[in-house]
């Protein structure tokens, strides 16, 4: 309810600066002494209908127009409620609300950018339990903000600002005894998200009963740090499109997560055929996501960002509430087993080939092999039309070059040069794509002396392998294969999981053992391969060492964003960025 | 050769311009005009002196109130003052800008226009009743910037003095309500300082020399918002009954204080339990709302549009790195309360860094920088 500063320089570094007495406390009671109105939020709906200059004295009622001299317009106001001491008439309640409004609000973001001037800061962020999500109040803030420092310091708000100081109190008293152990991700599933409280904001309000919102939470045993190689940790943002400035693209995205529902439902309900309330629970899973879907197309900012990665995120959390932790894990046994059976055959004929003529298949290969994906609704069409679909039919149907980012060629050239110290390989699907595609890439960079890294999800997420898969996976193919086998005894291939559960990657969010390793063995090139993990995450991403990002578009309308068609290949190899841009 | 190069006094004289002379600060609240009175008339001039300037010397100087709401401050004059080489006494007066036509009509009716004289006119309210003054008494107004003109006045009665006493003072030990005290001082040296103008909205200038300086910010929480709250939340009409009420009353019942949160002090952070930590804040709990007074809510009014400006004048004053906080406008006439808060929180809150300076002629420097203005055109000619 009081506004106070504070300037904060990390999660344990801060310092309160300052404060003011004026804030949702003053305009609460002096909105109740003046318009009679009782509760804070009727207070707020009554502004966003009043008309504030009947009450303010504005300078082009001192000026007849603007202050020329010194640029401020006639519209600004001069002395708020700088007319109720000479008006006849008595003022209306939307008016005098709207006026306080204006002045509580201009006044703390006056106050706020004077303190943000002198600690040198760009960024506010205004939490406490003034705002909750009124736009009218969020627009005068941000108008203030905007005006005081001329569009140089940005207001940011905060979903849960008034609960965060118990939020923090809660998440204190979970650490106590491991502070620094766990890290914390809001459970999509769970989370009521930011609801306005105006019902014509809101028409889902209505559905709901009591006016209490929840945020729910997952608690992970592991540490999520950055991945040390990030050129600007600070500035990265894993998303590629964001969903709430695009407006286009939310249309087709939502509508895409609306379509496929029918899929996924089946697919889980088909994952369980010895369970009879598997269909129920389903059911239930379909209502409570569509209902996510459309709360998001109304109030697209309610869970904060909205992405791919946070929709599919969201299908996921819903996913696991109603029982169905791993829908395909039968589809990805299945695959792997046909998969493995081929394993063998696809390394000999590889090994067949010129280098050169080797590189290119390999690269043809883990492109092909990524065109697997039961996630994409082109693919698991075809692949649910023709279960004979192979691996050669892939390469075959691949597109030719040029691709539509196409830097083999420096690729090329690059392996010409000396060995990769260590690569990290952040890996996709399950089956034909990590047993045929990837493997033998890996070998490959293995027998140039390079140690591998393989990153793949801590927790299921469509079809995508598992670090526990992979374990198993592993040790089958090195059954098979010497190279495969001697690589894992000498520690030169080490299996990790990324501490991601998601089709999507967040490079800002690893888990922290990984991060380690990749440190400490000086690992020189990062390899991300798949639609989730690298165009619909981390496209522009930006990495201190060589990175080689590879996927086949399987979304037509993404492919037509990206300048492309359908099953476009994306091949980014970049040199190190750690000198200049690119 | 003689008469281009020397100025004699003669001449100077007749370089002056004409009478009556004028300065007006046509503000959003009041209009400020200072009229200066010669003393020194010559037989021969009161000769020639027309009727209708006469008669306006002698009605401004004869009366102490004009009309219902126009008002002399006699204790502001300042006797026997050379102007352009002439003696006389400075008259401050003021009235309503919503008596503005009435004004103006008077203008008419004593004929002013026939005067000859240049009515210089500062504040937004020269621009707003330029065509008034034209088409209802003929008159042309010569529209000056209200912030020039505020600094040039400022610093030419500072010069000149108050009656033989300094025109600037300050508080001591603002922080003790015991030992508190008035105490002169000169504003030698003034540059930089920090110019807070407290008029119906606040306007913040950093002055580095007389032509060098620049409106850092400004609020519209001012004098304005004072009065306009009052009159809604107590009925009240005019500032004198707000300042009364506010005399009377107790904020501590409409404030939420620290102590009223934290059961005490919040020590962490060094803010003492008496310290405001929600202005209003209980007026949101209807009981609370029912057992305070209108004195209590003026009071509390008052505390927090003054504690509002003295936080952003501190600021500002951190920012642009200035020590000297001047405050000025009319906000601060009869209003020792303000006054002596504003003292206590740049003494307060900057640990003694900062020090809050004020002027005895408070909301009229800008009338007197207008006046300064014609009198400097003549110069030129």
């Amino acid at each position: 309810m009081k506004s106070q500063t504070s300037a904060v320089e990390s999660e344990d570094k801060f310092e309160r600066i300052g404060g003011s007495s004026i804030g949702g406390g003053t305009f609460w009671g002096l909105g109740a002494l003046l318009t009679k109105t009782k509760r804070f939020d009727e207070l707020l709906q009554l502004a966003s209908k009043g008309q504030h200059s009947s009450v303010d004295m504005l300078v082009k009622d001192i000026y007849g127009g603007s202050y020329g001299y010194l640029g401020l317009t006639g519209d600004l106001i001069a002395s708020s409620f700088g007319k109720s001491a000479t008006a006849d008439k008595e003022f209306s309640k939307e008016d005098m609300a709207k006026s306080l409004l204006h002045m509580i609000s201009n006044d703390i973001g006056q106050l706020a950018c004077l303190y943000a001037k002198l600690h040198n800061l760009s960024r506010v962020y205004f939490g406490g339990f003034f705002i909750r999500g009124h736009p009218v109040t969020m627009h005068t803030i941000t108008y203030s903000i905007n005006f005081f420092t001329k569009g140089e310091v940005q207001a940011l708000f905060l979903r849960h600002e008034g609960y965060l100081g118990a939020i923090g109190a809660f998440l204190k008293g979970a650490e106590e005894d491991n502070p620094n152990q766990y890290s914390w991700g809001e459970n999509y599933a769970g989370s009521s998200g930011l609801m306005s409280v105006s019902p014509d904001m809101n028409p889902m309000q209505r559905a709901r009963s009591g006016t209490f919102d929840m945020l729910e939470m997952d608690r992970l045993e592991r540490q999520l740090v950055n991945l040390p190689l990030l050129q600007d940790p600070s500035s990265y943002i894993p998303d590629t499109v964001d969903l709430i400035e695009d407006a286009q693209a939310r249309e087709y995205w939502l509508y895409c997560f609306e379509e496929a529902l029918d899929g996924v439902v089946k697919r889980a309900v088909a994952s369980q055929p010895d369970i009879p309330e598997a269909a129920e629970r389903a059911e239930k899973f379909r209502q409570k996501y569509r209902h996510k879907l459309q709360t998001l197309r109304h109030q697209p900012f309610a869970y904060g960002s909205l992405t791919v990665r946070s929709l599919l995120d969201t299908r996921e959390h819903c996913l696991n509430e109603f029982n169905f932790p791993d829908p395909y894990s039968k589809i990805k046994e299945r695959e792997n087993d046909i998969a493995l059976k081929y394993y063998q055959k696809a390394v000999k004929s590889l090994e067949e080939l010129s280098w050169e003529d080797r590189q290119f298949a390999l690269v043809r290969g883990v492109l092909a092999g990524n065109v697997f994906d039961w996630g994409a609704k082109a693919v698991s069409e075809v692949l649910e039309s023709n279960p004979e679909f192979g691996f050669e039919e892939a390469k075959r149907r691949l597109e030719e070059r040029p691709w539509l980012i196409d830097s083999f060629d420096q690729w090329l050239e690059r392996l010409k040069g000396p060995p990769h110290r260590c690569a990290l390989f952040f890996v996709d699907n399950s089956g034909v794509d990590i047993i045929l595609g990837v493997m033998p890439f890996v070998r490959e960079l293995l027998s140039r002396g390079t140690e591998v890294v393989l990153a793949s999800n801590s927790g299921p997420a469509l079809n995508d392998v598992t670090n526990s898969e992979l374990q198993i996976l592993t040790e089958r193919i090195a059954a098979m294969d010497p190279v495969i086998e001697s690589a894992l005894r000498e520690d030169s291939l080490t299996l990790i999981q990324s501490g991601s559960s998601s089709p999507c990657l967040d490079l800002s969010r690893l888990d922290k053992v990984l991060a380690m390793v990749v440190r400490e063995r000086q690992t020189d090139l990062v390899i991300i391969e798949g639609m989730g993990r690298a165009i619909h995450t981390n496209y522009y991403a930006m990495l201190s060492c060589e990175s080689l990002k590879m996927a086949v578009i399987k979304n037509s309308w993404l492919a037509d964003r990206l300048g492309g068609k359908l099953f476009s290949v994306v091949f980014k190899f970049l040199p190190s960025c750690v000198f200049g841009h690119h | 050769i003689c008469s281009v190069l020397f100025k004699s006094k003669v001449n100077y004289a007749f370089s002056s311009p004409a009478f009556p002379w004028f300065g007006m600060d046509i503000g959003g609240t009041l209009v400020k005009l200072v009229y200066f009175e010669p003393v020194d008339i010559t037989a021969e001039e009161e000769q020639e002196e027309v009727e209708n300037l006469k008669s306006i010397r002698r009605y401004l100087t004869s009366n102490v109130a004009y009309g219902k709401t126009g008002v002399r401050d006699v204790h502001l004059e300042l006797r026997n003052l050379t102007m352009c080489g002439r003696t006389g006494n400075l008259h401050f007066i003021r009235f309503p800008t919503q008596a503005m036509p009435r004004f103006i009509q008077m203008g008419r009716d004593k004929n002013f226009s026939s005067l000859h004289t240049t009515l210089c006119a500062t504040g937004g309210g020269a621009y707003k009743f330029e065509n008034d003054f034209r088409t209802m008494a003929d008159l042309e107004l010569l529209k000056l910037d209200e912030l020039d003109c505020l600094i040039r006045g400022l610093l030419f009665i500072d010069r000149v003095g108050f009656n033989g006493h300094p025109e600037c003072y300050y508080f001591q030990n603002p922080s003790d309500p015991h030992s508190c005290v008035k105490k002169p001082c000169n504003l030698d040296n003034p540059f930089p300082m920090l110019l807070v103008n407290i008029g119906s909205g606040v306007s913040i200038l950093a002055v580095y020399s007389e032509n060098d300086y620049k409106r850092v910010t400004g609020t519209s929480l001012g004098g304005g918002t004072f009065l306009g709250l009052c009159c809604l939340l107590t009925g009240c009409e005019t500032f004198e009954e707000a300042l009364e009420m506010a005399s009377k009353g107790d904020s501590t019942n409409v404030d939420k204080l620290v102590k009223d949160i934290y059961g005490g002090d919040y020590e962490r952070f060094g803010l003492q339990g008496s310290a405001v930590a929600s202005s209003f804040g209980h007026m949101m709990c209807k009981e609370k709302r029912d057992s305070i007074s209108k004195e209590d809510l003026a009071r509390a009014t008052l505390i927090t549009i003054t504690n509002n400006i003295g936080s952003i004048a501190r600021m500002c004053a951190l920012n642009e790195k200035i020590e000297r906080v001047v405050f000025v406008g009319n906000f601060l006439r009869i209003n020792t309360l303000s006054t002596k808060l504003l003292a206590y929180a740049m003494d307060f809150w900057s640990k003694g860094q900062l020090r809050a300076l004020f002027l005895e002629h408070e909301g009229y420097f800008g009338a007197v920088g207008a006046l300064m203005e014609l009198l400097k055109t003549s110069e030129d000619l």
